[in-house]
């Protein structure tokens, strides 16, 4: 283990900052902006963990089963043993699928981008709050972010929003146009009226492209809404189907039901949109992607992300400038956001306070602890308050300090560096480890305080819990 | 105090109910400071994700809410009825007890100034005290812990991070029951070392020590409570009732945000919430007496249901006092109507009150300090601040 000093910061910053923390063992970068930029091309959609995952379309036919046998909560389905089987099966496609997560992220060689995965599948939260979602929620990162983070946000968004998580999230398969063919037909059957529900529309709207004060109002939700009907899941008999060709080979799952469709043309953002099918919410979403209110929540998004709580306005419109002359490509963001001297000021002005997800990652890399499952890292992170894949709401997990630096947090965190300490062994010798994982950072008073615990486990909790390593 | 579904003289109507005029709120007695002796309690719930104002406290006597709600309305023959206008949800049990014993206040068609749907906006407003969303940076609650004097009493909040309402200069301390295993005595002294000259995170250790050293004895040792309402409710209540424990908590619930299937879903959290109250109650003994319960949500629910079995983001919704301290058995309304042209903007409760106005006025009561100076503080936008005076016992 070397022990670098005099090291050039912008190592530290490269790691923590952008990365997910020095994995102890790994040598530090020599060239930190070049480390980050090569990553863009050595990135991996499908990594070895992620590739013995369900997928979405095995997930979804889980779910359908579950749903054909009586779905959640029916008591006495729940007795049948073929009820269990599925529900059974149901959880442990969800616990590998949070196995690939953990294993992807600590296991990286492109932890810059792997951190942008968790970014933007936090932009297009989905919760496993609904039962309906958790057999989809880690099919919904494989298939709908993964494969898009370094492409262009259209295209992200498109595959995000066509995810059966996202629709059954957001109760999308259940609304109907109040005039298309289906709830007219089921008006004369039994006099009810089937209708929208907006809270797809709102949510592209507000969270997903252009941001809570985005210039749109109540009528553009609706009209969204209306353009939005039709777009659903397929169902378990068309999931079902070994070999069948997909309608949308680059969409599993997604299916378009012209019978929902709500007739005619729909004006969103003082722009109509004629088309008759699926293509009029795809020419919605077009225009919303490639929109200057989308480019600028999104880069005031990354560059809160990455490099300060409240980030500096040159910052962002830089972010927004390689946003709106690329049409959207992501890379082209990245890089502007690399290249951009904000980024890489030295700490402690702009340092991120790190989420649970950041720190226990960071904090399992560190001291080599990828292997111990015994740890069952997602129940740690429920400890935590930040459970994998159910935030509270659509909006996703909070991003800033004062979501998160509160009292009974560090507490916890306190409780758990005492338990990763105890599971890394006493053989981890935290005063050679403290200035690998933060080189150039590391405090003299941290330093001292760590030589100074009464056992090596007291020693590697404290370096855990140091204010350094808190942040990044 | 009554309420009437018509249109036309009901605010006139509650002005002349509660005994008081704009003039008289004015002059009523009030210390301007905080009392140091006080023994009174002040507990917010919030409603996270818009709770359905209409379901909750049914307006069975306005002949539009059956045909808005479709086969979804409250069955008023079902519900707890509370007078001639109003009718308690059927799970709101503990709730309908407590109006009955006149510990109760219900308020319908309120809202905070903001007008948009947005959750996330909204609770920065209802949070925050602003006129708009992120206007302010800290918390209503956290700006009437500094009105208080600092006897080493900071508020809590029932949950591991500090809510927007609480943030700000005043300390707070925030509770989470845990699974953990405690962390040893030698480990937490040197951790404070180790903060001992970082601004935030050495003040967020002091109160997280001393917050554990009170958790230790109200539940007894942490990983022993349950997570669910009752518990929240009962473990609130422990620190509460201590008397030196906390005068003001804020305890967070989720779950309102029903676009679908609301029926069975309200009627969870409904009762959820409703156990939450009877545990406080329970839980508080004697200082039940002492104490006002402020229930609301960010803003209500459309007054139809849409296509889905739910409904979406609305404008006005209710919001609850109860308490031992709250002069109850009184539902305060200034009805709108849910006729097509009463609705704002056609689909949403329309809000005849303010519930600005509402937290003011009982904060202010609650802990003797007077109406204008509390509206200013918390509330410190422009405009006509009115009060409601008469909340709770003197």
């Amino acid at each position: 283990m070397n022990t670098p000093r005099n090291v050039d910061p912008h190592v530290a910053i490269a790691i923590n900052r952008f990365g997910l923390g020095a994995a102890a063992g790994a040598a530090l970068p020599a060239d930190p902006r070049r480390w980050l930029l090569r990553q863009l091309d050595t990135y991996e959609a499908l990594p070895p963990a992620w590739a013995a995952t369900p997928g979405t379309l095995q997930s979804l036919r889980a779910q359908a089963q579950l749903q054909a046998l009586g779905g959640e909560g029916n008591e006495a389905a729940a007795r049948t043993a073929e009820h269990k089987r599925v529900r059974d099966r149901i959880r442990e496609g969800h616990a590998v699928d949070v196995r690939a997560r953990f294993a992807s992220a600590l296991d990286t060689s492109t932890p810059f981008i792997e951190r942008l995965v968790h970014f933007w599948a936090n932009h297009f939260a989905v919760s496993v709050e609904k039962p309906a979602v958790e057999a989809l929620a880690g099919a919904f990162e494989r298939d709908a972010i993964r494969p898009h983070v370094l492409g262009r946000f259209e295209d992200l968004l498109v595959a995000a929003e066509r995810h059966p998580a996202m629709l059954l999230y957001l109760d999308q398969p259940q609304s109907a146009g109040p005039d298309s063919l289906a709830a007219r037909r089921a008006a004369r059957r039994d006099g009810r009226a089937r209708g929208l529900n907006e809270n797809l529309a709102r949510e592209i709207l507000e969270l997903h492209t252009l941001g809570v004060r985005g210039g749109y109002d109540q009528d553009d939700v609706t009209e969204l809404a209306r353009a939005l009907t039709g777009w659903s899941v397929v169902t378990a008999g068309a999931a079902g189907q070994a070999g069948a060709a997909p309608t949308w080979p680059d969409a599993p799952g997604f299916v378009f039901r012209a019978v929902l469709h709500e007739p005619g043309s729909r004006r969103v953002l003082g722009r109509d949109y004629p088309q008759a099918d699926e293509g009029q919410a795809l020419a919605i979403l077009h225009d919303l992607a490639t929109s200057e209110a989308t480019a600028r929540y999104l880069a005031g998004k990354l560059a809160r992300h990455f490099v300060s709580d409240t980030p500096p306005r040159a910052l962002v419109d830089r972010l927004v400038g390689a946003f709106l002359r690329s049409g959207g490509q992501l890379t082209d963001v990245y890089r502007a956001l690399v290249e951009s001297p904000e980024a890489w000021a030295p700490a402690p002005a702009p340092a991120k306070f790190k989420t649970p997800w950041d720190w226990l990652l960071s904090a399992m890399r560190g001291t080599g602890l990828a292997e111990r499952s015994a740890l069952q890292p997602d129940r740690l992170l429920v400890q935590l308050g930040q459970p994998v894949w159910r935030p509270g709401s659509p909006a996703g997990f909070e991003d800033t300090a004062a979501a998160w630096a509160a009292p009974d947090a560090l507490m916890r965190r306190v409780e758990m560096a005492q338990r990763l300490a105890r599971h890394a062994g006493a053989d981890v010798d935290a005063r050679a480890l403290g200035p690998v994982l933060l080189p150039g950072v590391l405090s003299q008073a941290t330093a001292d305080e760590v030589a100074r615990a009464e056992s090596p486990t007291s020693a590697l909790a404290l370096l855990l819990m140091s204010p350094e390593f808190m942040r990044r | 105090m009554t309420s009437t579904p018509t249109r036309g003289c009901t605010r006139r109507g509650f002005l002349r109910a509660a005994g008081m005029t704009g003039g008289l709120a004015l002059l009523a007695p009030r210390l301007l400071l905080a009392n140091a002796a006080t023994e009174r309690r002040f507990v917010f719930v919030i409603q996270r994700g818009a709770a359905d104002g209409l379901d909750t406290l049914v307006p069975y006597a306005d002949p539009a809410y059956a045909a808005l709600r479709g086969g979804l309305a409250i069955d008023a023959s079902a519900a707890h009825r509370l007078d001639g206008s109003f009718a308690l949800h059927p799970a709101l049990n503990e709730a309908a007890n407590l109006f009955a014993a006149k510990q109760a206040l219900f308020v319908h068609a309120v809202a905070s100034p903001y007008r948009e749907r947005s959750h996330f906006d909204g609770q920065n407003v209802l949070e925050t005290g602003g006129a708009a969303p992120h206007r302010l940076k800290d918390g209503w609650l956290n700006r009437l812990a500094a009105l208080l004097p600092s006897d080493g009493r900071e508020p809590l909040a029932l949950a591991s991070t500090v809510p927007t309402a609480l943030r700000g200069d005043a300390k707070v301390a925030s509770y989470a029951p845990s699974a953990l295993p405690d962390a040893s005595d030698d480990l937490l002294l040197r951790v404070g070392q180790l903060y001992a000259s970082d601004p935030l995170l050495g003040s967020l250790w002091e109160s997280a020590l001393r917050t554990r050293g009170i958790a230790g004895e109200a539940v007894g040792g942490p990983g022993t409570a349950r997570r669910d309402a009752e518990a929240i409710g009962t473990l609130a209540a422990g620190f509460l009732a201590r008397p030196d424990g906390p005068r003001i908590a804020m305890i967070e619930t989720q779950g309102w945000d029903t676009h679908s299937r609301q029926q069975a879903r309200l009627a969870t959290h409904l009762g959820a919430l409703d156990r939450l109250l009877g545990a406080l109650r329970d839980g508080l003994g004697p200082a039940w007496a002492q104490t006002v319960v402020l229930v609301a949500t960010e803003f209500g629910r459309t007054a139809s249901i849409n296509g889905t079995g739910g409904t979406d983001h609305g404008t006005g919704s209710a919001a609850m006092l109860v308490g031992g301290a709250v002069k109850g058995g009184r539902v305060l309304a200034d009805w709108p109507g849910l006729a097509p042209g009463d609705l704002y903007e056609g689909r949403d409760l329309r809000p005849t009150m303010d519930l600005d106005a509402l937290i003011a006025s009982a904060v202010g009561e609650c802990f003797s300090l007077e109406p204008g100076m509390v509206a200013r503080t918390l509330f410190p936008r422009s405009g006509r601040r009115a009060t409601l005076p008469s909340l709770l016992r003197s």
